[in-house]
């Protein structure tokens, strides 16, 4: 398999952009998914549980050391950053904010691209502050793909913005074009 | 579109520096980072050599081998975890709805706190004791490896602008009484006040390193596994069997579970949801 996870960052207006696009989605969908969402410490589960009810894929938010496995998209919890080990399994941690940010998308986006090189697509979507832009380049750096919403589309266009600006975007998308994007990108040279 | 070796190869050398800087700080110091979570642990190193400006991983052993003030600095960053009174307000309404009458059957009540961090949970279990009444018949141990979160622990000093958090959480934690009612005032710090203080016996121990900690009714050791691997988590754990009386209760942060941990099979689940596990009969190796 050509790729062997997808990471998505996404801030504000993010919980709108997902639920159209997760849902497209089919339960056979090749990749496993993690993704951050910028939501505040007090949030309880209510965005995994909601997706997870709408969506043909299992939506859970990530448990630590849980494997990955496909069929799965995992979530970073609120309050804590998500994080991908070497042996391709989830840890969490509750390390200081990273661009004001617990989730931070960097974090993830870092971890993640150390763990799967070039296997790796990374998708920066709507958001109004710059974390993402410093993991996608190290994404792109590592020879992974990477996606950004198409600004005009998104909610808030800052955070594809940045992406932009720090490294080469492979495909510029609006949502409604992301999903099947994927589901090409992973059945290519599978 | 192929492996991009160039990156790859400079990964495993960068392991292998990684590896050998967690080899020697062992040796000199007798500090073993060897089986912690590696992606936070890069971080976390990383960090610390940003601050002295040093990009090398070779380079920033040497440089922590020679001076040992230098080492407590960077073992003072790489256990630097953010934390609040109350915490997971889920977590203490469900202990008192579900641990207390357990523990009011006891005469003394011996409860650990693994990984103490700066103490808010502490304070916030002395508090949650005193309120259901337990607390004159309760010690509470509270240990850590970092000796600069354990002093600020011991002071019981806190920032007065965190207070607002502080009280909600303690409300949604099912408090019965007034979040003020637990500290002192002014120069806009808080002091918790000295009969919770007095309850809790602050001390060093390297969850790592150190051994069987009593005879316990309780420990509680949250969001400190997720920094370990599976290996350490499982070393970790065993201990914890071999604290715990039969039929204690052992508590863990939100997101961590036994799941995926050699210690399940000694466990019975109490509350799923806010990770309260009780210690069942099974017999277990010392």
């Amino acid at each position: 398999m050509l790729y062997e996870l997808i990471v998505i960052g996404v801030s504000s207006g993010g919980f709108q952009a997902l639920k159209e696009m997760l849902p497209l989605l089919p339960s056979n969908f090749p990749v496993p998914i993690a993704i951050v969402q910028h939501i505040s410490e007090q949030s309880g589960t209510y965005a995994s549980e909601h997706l997870d009810k709408i969506c043909q894929l299992t939506v859970k938010e990530a448990e630590d050391k849980e494997p990955i496995h496909e069929g799965y998209v995992y979530m970073a919890p609120a309050g804590y950053h998500m994080l991908i080990e070497p042996d391709k399994s989830i840890s969490l941690s509750v390390d200081e904010k990273v661009n004001f940010s617990c989730p931070s998308i960097d974090v993830l986006f870092e971890s993640a691209s150390e763990a799967y090189g070039a296997h790796i697509i990374g998708i920066v979507l709507t958001g109004s502050n710059h974390d993402g832009a410093l993991g996608i380049r190290k994404i792109k750096q590592g020879g992974g793909l990477t996606i950004a919403q198409n600004p005009a589309d998104a909610n808030s266009p800052t955070m594809p913005l940045a992406a932009m600006a720090a490294t080469e975007i492979d495909h510029t998308v609006t949502i409604s074009e992301l999903a099947p994007l994927l589901i090409r990108l992973t059945k290519e040279k599978s | 579109m192929s492996n991009n070796p160039a990156s790859e190869m400079s990964q495993s050398i960068e392991r292998a520096e990684i590896d050998m800087l967690l080899l020697g700080l062992k040796n000199r110091y007798g500090y073993d980072f060897t089986h912690y979570s590696f992606a936070s642990l890069k971080r976390r190193i990383e960090k610390s050599m940003a601050m002295v400006r040093i990009t090398g991983y070779v380079e920033f052993l040497d440089y922590l081998l020679q001076n040992e003030d230098h080492f407590d600095i960077f073992l003072e960053n790489m256990s630097i975890t953010v934390t609040t009174m109350f915490r997971d307000p889920g977590f203490y309404k469900s202990f008192r709805e579900n641990v207390i009458p357990h523990l009011r059957t006891f005469p003394f009540i011996k409860i650990w706190h693994a990984g103490c961090a700066t103490g808010e949970e502490v304070y916030s279990m002395a508090i949650l004791l005193h309120e259901e009444g337990v607390l004159d018949r309760a010690r509470l141990y509270a240990t850590d490896f970092n000796n600069h979160s354990l002093y600020t622990a011991e002071q019981a000093i806190y920032l007065s602008k965190n207070v607002e958090i502080y009280s909600d959480n303690y409300v949604a934690a099912g408090g019965l009484s007034d979040f003020s009612d637990y500290f002192n005032d002014g120069y806009e710090r808080i002091k918790m006040k000295d009969f919770l203080r007095e309850r809790i016996t602050f001390s060093y121990h390297n969850l790592v390193t150190d051994g069987v900690f009593g005879e316990m009714n309780v420990i509680c050791c949250r969001n400190v596994l997720i920094y370990f691997d599976k290996i350490l988590q499982n070393h970790v754990l065993d201990h914890f069997v071999n604290s715990l009386r039969l039929g204690g209760f052992l508590c863990l942060g939100s997101k961590e579970t036994l799941t995926f941990t050699s210690a399940k099979d000694y466990f019975e689940t109490e509350d799923r949801k806010n990770r309260i596990y009780r210690r069942n009969m099974v017999s277990h190796a010392v």
